[in-house]
């Protein structure tokens, strides 16, 4: 029961902070201690796992009984892995924002914890229509946040944001009702159900396009990013690294819950374009990158490049490809939650980001440069830090799935050191613009949220065997699902 | 049967107690009556299938079901009409009276087993509505609406009839279970007049539920009439409509289906482009819950199309969470622009509701759900709506079916989502509206209505 009570918590805090948070400052306290509880619950789940169980702590209600749809959910190491992501960075990103006040505070935190509920829900669902159920819900409190919250065009850009990525998993939708009434008997939507299924090959390439369409709209993977770097810049910082951070390892995470398992002949036959395409969006995302002016807006590209790589390492459908994504995924969403929040702590000082009119911040913050520069490292790959041990694997799977393809996205790390040293370097170093003037270093409760990230990133570079042995039992049984 | 009794008799009642002095007995009697009449109604549940009146009616449960749907939904309406005290030259006991009347035409086409009871049926629905459309006297756009509607239907009933006296032609017969056995009997073998009259009698039925070509009265009709009206045209009569095409290709029909489904299909797919794409270019918020609710009817017909086990199971879930949503997003629209009225501007545009949730959050909140829900946003009843009848389709294989309807939810997403986005995220002055206490329990029962069918639509199953 543990599952259940992961996806209720947040629920529950959230309809908490909107009872009780209607003083100034109250909201934020109680979403805080709502989403620390989460994360406790998290961490004894985890004590508890054993990685070569499968699916553990699990429950099964009848939802729709003579239909066959049940509301079924457990976790397995794919999945511990990103409640610990998600649970860990919930309360980081609610702490990150004690140093801003918001206007009707207390649905701002509710719409948080309400979109936190819905993204553990979307990793345990071992039911097809659950997940979808999650899947969609988890758009809404994120479309809410950054639609009220965010910038000037912030009206236009979500509502692309929301149709574009809601009209990609109708085609997940049809998909899976087509896949439910193909289960033998008495239908089911449980995801072993569709694994078992014998789909003729021409059914399983419009199955994988379906999911396909879906999921690369959601991560987004190149051509369908054109949302994501708009949506990112405009919606406020929690709301964007809620979006980067955990919310577009939803879709890697159905390529491999859903994609891979269900249509592994569609994978055998077009995996290939999917494959070039998350390539593409490699050297296209970090080529954009390097040109971008707006920290916000190049972080947002960097991000749409590495989840081209997370893609095109679970489509190469090797062990070392999937182990790869998912230790990126969750390096990834650390990193990315640490830049993006150093890029608010930058703005709310100096009201701009724009490269052009920042430098010399290095001259009055040591603690900052530091924080900055340990993220900064992980996100472009360094070793012994978070992002070496992803992109590695992801490369090596990629390789092993075709040497020049593998050749080509290994360009990310070259081209990715690229813009984040540019940045760092116009932002951090060179002569004390008049933004820096008056800068002042990381705050207690700024440093309360980048030293756990830091952490973290340490030890994922360091000990990442924690992780990988989390994971590796599930991900072999998927591949033995995949390739027969 | 007994609420088709029960409610001729208390129609006349209630017009009887228009005479009274004081109006204000008429709103509680008319609701105690449409309670009476879904008690009566249960009085039949679960005895199998009944024949009453000559075997003219059969009742059995799914019929009693359809009747329960089509109260519940009355029973929101009239309460929402809060005794018509605000309108000045209403004449609530007729109103009342006539919404009664039309109830038990809506009765006997969900539960005809003969064709002039169906032909009967529609008439006593349709002759309410032209009336009820009219009843803003010295509105010209009602009087214009009701005109157009009164021409329009009166065709429509025309071709209804010459398709029921050509069936009657073709088998000897008016009774649904006759026609049946004669079509299963001959198979594809029967002869071009059978053809002929389903065709034009399903013309004349599917004008009734506004499936396209036959559409063009609704966005008039629905904008001219008054907007407690066009919500019960828009749940009542589309609800009850439905259940009688439903039954007469069920019923008599499923040996040729292989002749009808092509047709259908095609209507099918017209009636979602037409609803969905011409909505998206409305800006008046009433005129795009009419072409909204010419794109149910298409979702609807995707159901009857297929003519799957499902099909009985995705209509009635359809109806309902369709008419909720509908009646609450009519609701909300009514309290609007009451208040723009008040302040002497006539507002049932999008930008009405500019600003709504500053100080109205219930409202906006209500508005928000309907919206939700009639977009198929997962967690709303709207969702299973679709779910369950993407289901039908699929079972009987009509995947391509299912894609152009996915495309055009898609495209419904973006009108629906313009209400939403102007009652939370623009900025206008609306003030706080008044809402009386019955007509906030309303709004509220429907909205947790739509969520609670949303996150456990089991218990509809139950219910049955």
């Amino acid at each position: 029961m543990y599952t259940l009570l992961l996806i209720v918590l947040p629920a529950l805090a959230a309809l908490l902070t909107l009872g009780l948070g209607g003083r100034p400052g109250h909201a934020r306290q109680i979403a805080l201690a709502g989403a620390l509880a989460e994360l406790i619950v998290a961490v004894v789940v985890w004590t508890q796992f054993d990685p070569a169980q499968g699916f553990q702590f699990g429950f099964a209600f009848d939802w729709i009984a003579s239909a066959g749809i049940s509301f079924s959910a457990g976790i397995d190491g794919i999945s511990m892995l990103l409640i610990v992501l998600t649970t860990f960075l919930v309360p980081l990103i609610v702490l990150s924002t004690f140093g801003h006040s918001y206007s009707k505070e207390a649905s701002f935190y509710a719409l948080i914890l309400f979109m936190e509920s819905a993204l553990v829900g979307v990793f345990v669902a071992t039911d097809a229509f659950l997940f979808y159920l999650f899947f969609e819900a988890a758009l809404i409190p994120v479309y809410f946040l950054a639609a009220i919250w965010g910038g000037e065009n912030r009206i236009r850009i979500t509502f692309k944001f929301f149709l574009y990525t809601l009209f990609g998993s109708l085609f997940m939708l049809v998909a899976l009702v087509y896949l439910y009434f193909q289960t033998p008997g008495q239908h089911s939507s449980a995801l072993t159900a569709l694994y078992a299924l014998n789909l003729s090959p021409a059914a399983q390439g419009w199955v994988f396009w379906a999911f396909f369409l879906a999921f690369a709209i959601k991560m987004p993977v190149f051509p369908f990013h054109t949302w994501q770097p708009d949506t990112y810049t405009e919606s406020p910082t929690p709301a964007t690294m809620l979006l980067a951070g955990i919310m577009l390892k939803m879709g890697v995470y159905g390529l491999i819950r859903l994609l891979l398992p269900i249509a592994p002949v569609g994978l055998a036959e077009w995996g290939w374009v999917a494959i070039v395409l998350s390539v593409t969006g490699i050297v296209y995302g970090s080529i954009i990158a390097i040109q971008q002016r707006d920290m916000k807006r190049l972080i947002a590209y960097s991000s749409f490049a590495h989840v081209g790589l997370m893609a095109a390492g679970v489509f190469s459908n090797t062990l070392n490809g999937l182990q790869g994504a998912l230790i990126q995924m969750l390096a990834h969403g650390i990193n990315v939650v640490g830049l993006f929040f150093i890029v608010e702590i930058i703005f709310s000082r100096t009201k701009t980001r724009y490269l052009d009119h920042l430098g010399g911040i290095t001259q009055r913050t040591p603690h900052l440069t530091v924080y900055f520069m340990i993220l900064l490292l992980g996100s472009v790959a360094l070793p012994l830090t978070s992002g070496f041990v992803g992109e590695f694997l992801l490369l090596a799977g990629v390789f092993e799935h075709n040497p020049w393809l593998g050749a080509v996205a290994g360009l990310t790390i070259i081209l990715g050191a690229v813009y984040m040293l540019r940045m760092f370097q116009k932002a951090m170093f060179g002569p004390r613009s008049q933004a820096a003037e008056t800068f002042r270093d990381l705050s207690l409760s700024e440093r309360a949220v980048l030293v756990p990230l830091v952490i973290m990133v340490f030890w994922i570079g360091l000990y990442p065997a924690t992780f990988l042995k989390l994971t590796e039992p599930a991900v072999s049984q998927l591949l033995r699902i995949v390739n027969g | 049967m007994y609420p088709i009794v029960l409610l001729s008799v208390l129609g006349i009642v209630v017009l009887f107690l228009g005479f009274m002095k004081s109006k204000s007995v008429l709103l509680p009697a008319t609701l105690l009556f449409l309670v009476l009449a879904l008690a009566s109604n249960f009085i039949d549940w679960n005895q199998g299938k009944v024949l009453y009146f000559y075997e003219m009616l059969a009742v059995n449960n799914l019929t009693l079901a359809f009747n329960a749907i089509v109260l519940v939904s009355a029973f929101m309406i009239v309460a929402m009409t809060r005794g018509f005290q605000d309108q000045e030259e209403a004449q609530p006991a007729e109103y009342y009276g006539i919404m009664l009347f039309s109830l038990v035409g809506a009765f006997m086409i969900i539960g005809y087993e003969h064709l002039i009871m169906l032909f009967v049926g529609i008439e006593i629905l349709s002759v309410s509505m032209y009336i009820l459309t009219g009843s803003d006297k010295s509105n010209l756009r009602s009087n214009e609406a009701a005109l157009k509607y009164f021409l329009m239907g009166a065709f429509a009933t025309g071709i209804m009839l010459f398709g029921i006296a050509l069936l009657y032609g073709a088998t000897g017969s008016f009774n649904l279970t006759d026609i049946q056995s004669y079509v299963s009997i001959q198979g594809r073998g029967v002869s071009y007049i059978l053809y002929a009259g389903l065709l034009l009698l399903l013309i004349g039925m599917l004008f009734k539920v506004s499936a396209a070509p036959f559409h063009f009265w609704t966005p008039d009709v629905y904008d001219g009439a008054p907007t407690i009206f066009t919500t019960f045209m828009s749940t009542i009569v589309k609800t009850a409509g439905f259940a009688a095409i439903f039954r007469l290709l069920s019923h008599s029909f499923t040996p040729i289906y292989s002749f009808w489904w092509i047709t259908l299909a095609a209507i099918t797919v017209l009636t979602l482009l037409v609803g969905n794409i011409i909505a998206v270019y409305q800006n008046s918020f009433k005129r795009m819950l009419a072409y909204s609710s010419i794109s149910h009817a298409g979702y609807l017909l995707i159901a009857v199309t297929s003519l799957s086990p499902q099909t009985e199971n995705a209509i009635l879930f359809y109806s309902l969470a369709y008419s909720i949503a509908t009646i609450s997003a009519f609701g909300v629209l009514m309290l609007v622009s009451k208040k723009k009225a008040l302040e002497g501007q006539v507002d049932e545009s999008y930008a009405a509701f500019n600003g709504l949730a500053a100080q109205n959050p219930l409202l906006a909140f209500v508005l928000a759900v309907s919206m939700l829900s009639l977009a198929g946003i997962p967690l709303t009843a709207g969702f299973w709506g679709k779910f369950f009848v993407f289901g039908s389709a699929v079972e009987r294989g009509l995947v391509w079916m299912l894609v152009v309807a996915v495309l055009m939810s898609a495209v419904g997403i973006y009108y629906y989502f313009r209400a939403i986005i102007a009652a939370y995220l623009k900025e206008g002055d609306i003030g706080k509206i008044r809402i009386a206490p019955f007509y906030r329990i309303i709004l509220v029962v429907a909205t947790a209505m739509t969520i609670l069918f949303g996150l456990a639509p089991g218990i509809f199953e139950k219910l049955l």
